[in-house]
């Protein structure tokens, strides 16, 4: 069992767009702390962003629950929203469903799910139309000299 | 090139309180869509952007551009401004379209080293 350093719990309203990211920067700001790679902070603070503007678009509500040990970050988004009919498709770079006024603040292009891909070592995504979404990644921490 | 540098070239105010006008600066990302500075930024750029809204300073936050410059004659509200001293990325504002502050700053040197 690898030791919990940090785990935390954030509540994220629909359409409440001036707490966007909020969550993210706390998390980030924990990984600075723990004096984490920048780099793996800045694919962790992405992918966070990307998913809690998703949960934030798309749901009325959601949570974002994260755990955090010396070797990976484990995040997950839980919503209450219209759900993802075909993940599939949703994955593909330029499908989006958001309406126009997301569109004008810079989102809803379709990059966000595939760039959550790009940023995650692991990304789940399951859901069902009409229930919600649930959406887990979890990012190395520690830097792969492998590769 | 430094902070000061940009603010000259592309004759732009400076919007936030108590920035680091020496901090060095190699690249540029021009784009209104922040999901493209989310996906294909370079770390350490100039964000270069008519949108105005907090999720752009989200954007180069967790992006980590080291600065913003609005084009177009716009400016985001205070509390963003003061959001953007807090998380330490100066602001920057400018008249100039984002062709023509791209062009004076890609000629003066910016985002011509690629250091990739």
């Amino acid at each position: 069992m690898t030791d919990v350093v940090r785990e935390g719990v954030f509540f994220l309203n629909g359409k409440d767009f001036d707490n966007a990211g909020v969550a993210s920067s706390e998390i980030k700001a924990i990984l600075e702390q723990m004096g984490v790679d920048r780099s793996i902070i800045r694919r962790v603070a992405i992918a966070s962003f990307e998913a809690e503007m998703n949960t934030i678009i798309y749901a009325p509500a959601g949570i974002l629950r994260y755990k955090i040990t010396s070797d990976f970050i484990k995040v997950e988004f839980d919503d209450v929203g219209p759900g993802i009919e075909d993940i599939d498709l949703a994955m593909k770079e330029g499908y989006s469903t958001a309406p126009d006024y997301i569109r004008d603040m810079g989102f809803g292009s379709g990059m966000g799910l595939p760039n959550i891909k790009k940023n995650t070592d692991v990304l789940k995504i399951s859901s069902q139309p009409g229930v919600g979404t649930n959406v887990k990644f979890i990012i190395n921490l520690k830097i792969d000299e492998t590769s | 090139m430094t902070l000061t540098d940009i603010k000259e070239i592309a004759e732009a105010d400076l919007l936030t309180n108590n920035s680091d006008m020496n901090i060095q600066i190699n690249r540029g990302c021009c784009s209104d869509l922040m999901s493209d500075v989310l996906a294909f930024s370079k770390p350490g750029s100039l964000l270069i952007t008519g949108l105005t809204n907090e999720t752009v300073l989200r954007s180069a936050e967790f992006a980590n551009m080291k600065a913003i410059l609005f084009v177009r004659g716009k400016k985001p509200n205070t509390k963003t401004i003061a959001l953007a001293e807090e998380k330490k990325v100066p602001m920057l504002a400018t008249k100039l379209s984002m062709f023509e502050a791209c062009g004076r700053l890609y000629m003066k040197g910016l985002g011509s080293e690629s250091q990739f």
